[in-house]
């Protein structure tokens, strides 16, 4: 069971996904049929939430059974795939890839119970493409071969592609179009700097191989750069993040909260994974152009998100923000910056999750995402309004939640690399507690904006449920971090000490 | 010389083809119009599964050699083969129902597709200047009918006089550089005038000025032949203007073919002077890439477009070529076969959405697909995404090949060149899956609906379930042949390890 739990859990959604398409959404259009469809639209979703549930269950033996003690790659299966390339079915996960598979399943549950009535049309496939896209996302953060890795990664932006094209907002094929495009240009590059890798390292695509490897310094700096071109656009980091509010803006509810929560976290990973250990030369050479980048995006983007009238484009480009403390975590090179910058993705995937789905929710009462419509929401809806208040001091790192604990660690990690680093970080605690309170007193608080808003309905069980779980994590990361931190230690104590040696010839 | 020292027996399945083709011919004269078709459209079939049949899959045998070396049996001309015949075989059973709404003359029609055939397959096996021109003319003569098959269209004819004044100039040009080459090696076999050339580049007996002048008018009658930019031009009009069941035969085999005589030229006769012919095969590549990549973005006709697409594929197939290498020559031999594959089953998709009186070659024709027709629906999908390069299909390993090759010999800045030039392509991949799954049908629209519900009403022709069987198998080939895609990759690069030079 062991042996195989990570293909299980890539492969059983990407089934149920296939059984969903197969099933269907339409029984026929004549009148008499109508009931048979409705029927069938029951099974799907139940079938959906089963797959996603059982999925879920299925990936918390990754860390009750994790050995915390060991750095090297737990739950491995390796299979040979293409011999002529020497490419081979291989997975594994470690430290720093686990917590973010447990965050994927945990999130395409909630998204399923999310979409639950939202989602009116073509049903089957819209829960169909989260599920297949879940199936996908955890094989990138399990693959240990490079050429697998690009496969689930590519594979990724299908589903997504017809997530945001399919059910998205008026504006969604220009967005679908644009983050396809936006993504796939960096991958390529990515895929050439795998290429050149597997010559150079002799016939070998397991990215394990290429840690160990030796390589001088203008091929590092090339190297660096290919990725750094694939995984800056998924963070997504400045300049190349605007793809990210297009993409936030017209997606459909689940789709912002997958592709805030977990899909900017493969950015942060594969820095992690590819930039940091095997061109860890380059990485120190270029650690001024990732902190300086990283550092605009904590400042320049948290103004931008000050002038934003569109909810969703606020907590988009919020989230670029927030991302910018991961990038800056990364390159300082330290514990604290490390460790920092991965329980900001965590907690990062937590909050702008939730925050995407309370929009989501005024979205469905009011079809309309901008600050001005609403207003005094504590009135008609007040347990929502309390929801929305504790994701929002989240966002702004309010201490006791985990927003505080990632930005803090990040900040002291940059602290001890240079204090005008931190300096400039800290501002963000300023900015971002500007423009989120601003959102939530525009929102929550105030006068009724208008008779519709007086009489909208607070959340119902459903929604309940679903802010329920995230704002128990968010807590409860806030305040006893340990359970994450334990299970990162060995392996970004081993990540450092890798970076610390030079593989210059 | 006696009759068995000609070894007859390696050439069996052109010899077969031919006099199936003959015989087919004639019993086609005989009953009445629909009989007939239907006859010769069965025999067809089953002359092009047999002639598969006898080339046999043991690609471990021993190469064969007939007719005193002008023809070689080797596992590369093998698999080329079975693959000829078996897309064809696919391309007439599409293309059937469209021929029989428009009134096509079927029995002549899959009679010229055999020859053209059995051009092909001496193609594959030439070992010999004029065996493979004979093969070449053969295929373009029957090519060149099977366009003009509508005498009357405007489009088809200039189509078809296009090709065929194009064809006649890069033959010319062909037999140009082949005399060229007759005289200084003196020899017209393509393993003689490589072992003279290797002799003569190790003493440097002859100018080398001259000799490339000899590669210069082969490579470019190479160029029009596989149609890759800037001698692209008649590719779009030819796709455009032939009837659709054409063009799916001409999007597959003929390929296979091109890529058989640009191995046994380039790689068999030229080998000893790769530093003449790889930097015009590198340019003439990033051309066709380019040029094709971002003219089919223009396009609003979905042949012309999958026209433009095929031109920026052969130029990625040349990149394998071109990187000089076994792995690249592998590369290029998995890429054209997976190639052939993906265009077949794009045309096939057009032919099973065509109508009497309905072209279905519009790109504004496939808006919402997917509510009128779902399975052909994904089925697009698939194609559009593998044609894109994109996981998890077989398009992408395709690609990966040749961009492996490329960074193998060192050409990284080209293949850096390759993807930029892909992503560009991806655009009108998905711009196709964009009106399928994203865009309304245009029924919906009442200025349109009166012009088009007429038409594309589902349900008024019944789509013959055989068509549509082996098309959703080829397609679905696409993504189900992955976990057993080592074997395929092993077959091509066993069949380049051995290929006779």
């Amino acid at each position: 069971m062991q042996a195989h739990l990570l293909s299980l859990l890539i492969w059983l959604p990407i089934l149920g996904g296939v059984l969903l398409l197969g099933i269907g959404d339409c029984a026929g259009k004549s009148a008499g049929r109508r009931l048979a469809t409705v029927r069938r639209l029951v099974t799907v979703r139940r079938l959906a939430l089963g797959f996603a549930l059982a999925v879920f269950v299925l990936s918390v033996p990754l860390y009750t059974q994790f050995d915390t003690h060991t750095a090297a790659m737990q739950f491995g299966e390796h299979h040979i795939w293409v011999r002529a390339f020497n490419i081979h079915y291989s997975l594994g996960v470690d430290g720093i890839s686990m917590p973010l598979i447990l965050l994927t399943t945990l999130l395409t549950v909630l998204v399923v119970i999310a979409g639950w009535k939202v989602i009116r049309a073509r049903v089957a496939q819209y829960m169909a493409a989260f599920l297949i896209m879940e199936g996908l996302m955890i094989g990138v953060f399990a693959a240990l071969d490079a050429v697998l890795f690009y496969v689930f990664w590519e594979a990724m932006l299908i589903p997504m592609f017809f997530i945001i094209g399919v059910w998205g907002g008026p504006n969604r094929i220009y967005a679908a179009i644009k983050f396809f495009l936006y993504t796939l240009l960096g991958s390529l590059l990515m895929l050439v700097a795998l290429l050149y890798l597997y010559h150079l390292s002799g016939g070998s695509f397991r990215i394990l191989d290429y840690h160990q490897m030796q390589l001088a310094l203008t091929p590092q700096v090339w190297v660096f750069l290919a990725f750094f071109a694939a995984f800056a656009v998924k963070v997504p980091m400045f300049p190349v993040h605007t793809w990210l509010p297009d993409a936030h803006v017209e997606a459909p509810t689940g789709g912002s909260v997958i592709l805030a929560a977990v899909m900017l976290k493969m950015g942060g990973y594969g820095f992690i994974r590819f930039n940091l250990p095997i061109t860890p030369d380059a990485s120190q050479e270029l650690a001024w152009m990732m902190i300086g980048l990283s550092l605009i995006a904590v400042v320049y983007i948290a103004l931008v998100a000050l002038a934003q009238r569109d909810m969703k484009k606020l907590i988009a480009y919020s989230s670029i923000s927030h991302m910018g403390f991961v990038t800056l975590g990364l390159f300082v090179f330290n514990p604290y910056g490390l460790e920092g910058a991965l329980l900001q993705m965590i907690s990062h995937g937590l909050i702008s999750a939730a925050l995407f789905l309370c929009v989501g929710v005024l979205y469905d009462r009011m079809h309309s995402r901008m600050l001005e419509t609403y207003g005094g929401l504590a009135t008609p809806m007040p347990v929502f309004a309390t929801f929305m208040v504790l994701f929002a001091m989240a966002n702004c790192g309010l201490p006791g939640t985990s927003g505080f604990v990632g930005e803090f660690l990040v900040i002291l990690g940059a602290f001890q690399a240079n204090a005008w680093f931190a300096a400039v970080a800290a501002l963000t605690l300023i900015f971002g507690a500007a423009y989120t309170l601003w959102m939530v007193k525009r929102v929550i608080y105030g006068k009724v904006a208008s008779p519709q808003v007086a009489a909208l309905a607070d959340v119902e069980p459903r929604e309940i449920v679903v802010l329920a779980v995230l704002a128990a994590l968010v807590l409860l990361v806030g305040v006893w971090p340990n359970p994450l931190l334990e299970v990162m230690h060995a392996s970004t104590d081993n990540l450092l000490q890798h970076i610390a040696v030079s593989k210059l010839p | 010389m006696n009759f068995a020292s000609l070894n007859a027996a390696a050439a069996r399945a052109e010899i077969f083809l031919a006099v199936a083709a003959c015989a087919i011919l004639l019993l086609g004269v005989y009953g009445d119009q629909a009989r007939r078709a239907a006859r010769c459209y069965g025999l067809s079939l089953v002359a092009l599964v047999i002639a598969a049949l006898l080339n046999g899959l043991d690609f471990s045998a021993a190469n064969g050699s007939a007719f005193n070396h002008m023809f070689i049996a080797d596992p590369m001309a093998k698999l080329l083969k079975i693959a000829i015949c078996v897309l064809s075989a696919a391309a007439f059973v599409y293309g059937r129902q469209y021929n029989r709404h428009r009134g096509i003359f079927e029995s002549e029609y899959y009679v010229l597709g055999l020859f053209a055939v059995t051009g092909m397959l001496v193609m594959a096996s030439a070992n010999h200047l004029l065996t493979l021109y004979l093969g070449l003319e053969l295929m373009s003569l029957c090519l060149y009918a099977m366009i003009a098959y509508y005498r009357d269209d405007r489009l088809a004819t200039e189509a078809a006089m296009k090709y065929f004044v194009l064809g006649a100039l890069a033959s010319s040009m062909l037999l140009y550089g082949m005399s060229l080459l007759y005289g200084f090696t003196g020899s017209l076999q393509l393993s003689v005038i490589s072992s003279v050339l290797t002799a003569d580049a190790a003493t440097a007996a002859q100018p080398q000025a001259a000799i490339a002048l000899a590669v210069v008018f082969i490579v470019v009658a190479l160029a029009f032949k596989l149609g890759v930019a800037p001698f692209h031009m008649w590719v779009p009009d030819v796709y455009h203007g032939a009837p659709t069941s054409t063009t799916a035969f001409l999007s597959a085999a003929p390929k296979i073919a091109a890529f058989a005589i640009t191995m046994r030229l380039i790689v068999g006769g030229l080998n000893a002077l790769p530093d003449i012919w790889q930097q015009m095969l590198i340019l003439l590549a990033l051309l066709s890439v380019a040029i094709g990549n971002i003219i089919a973005i223009a396009q609003r006709n979905l042949k012309r477009m999958l026209a433009y697409s095929t031109v920026a594929h052969m130029g990625f197939f040349l990149f394998g070529i071109a990187s000089g290498n076994a792995p690249g020559y592998s590369a290029a031999l998995f890429y054209v076969l997976i190639y052939a594959l993906m265009g077949l089953g794009a045309f096939g998709v057009i032919l099973m959405l065509a109508r009497p009186e309905y072209e279905a070659d519009q790109l504004a024709d496939l808006k919402g697909l997917s509510k009128r027709n779902p399975w052909l629906a994904f089925l697009l999908l698939l194609l559009m995404l593998s044609m894109a390069g994109l996981p998890p299909t077989v398009g992408f390993f395709a690609k990966l090949a040749v961009i492996h090759a490329l960074v193998q010999s060192g050409l990284l800045w080209v293949a850096v060149l390759a993807v930029l030039l892909a992503v560009i392509g991806a655009f009108y991949y998905l711009r196709v899956i964009k009106l399928v799954y994203f865009d309304q049908p245009p029924s919906a629209d009442p200025a349109t609906a009166a012009q088009t519900t007429t038409t594309i009403t589902e349900g008024d022709i019944a789509v013959s379930p055989a068509a549509i069987l082996l098309l959703s198998c080829n397609v679905l080939a696409i993504i189900a042949l992955l976990p057993w895609i080592h074997y395929l990759i092993a077959i091509c690069n066993e069949v380049i390890r051995r290929f006779a030079v």
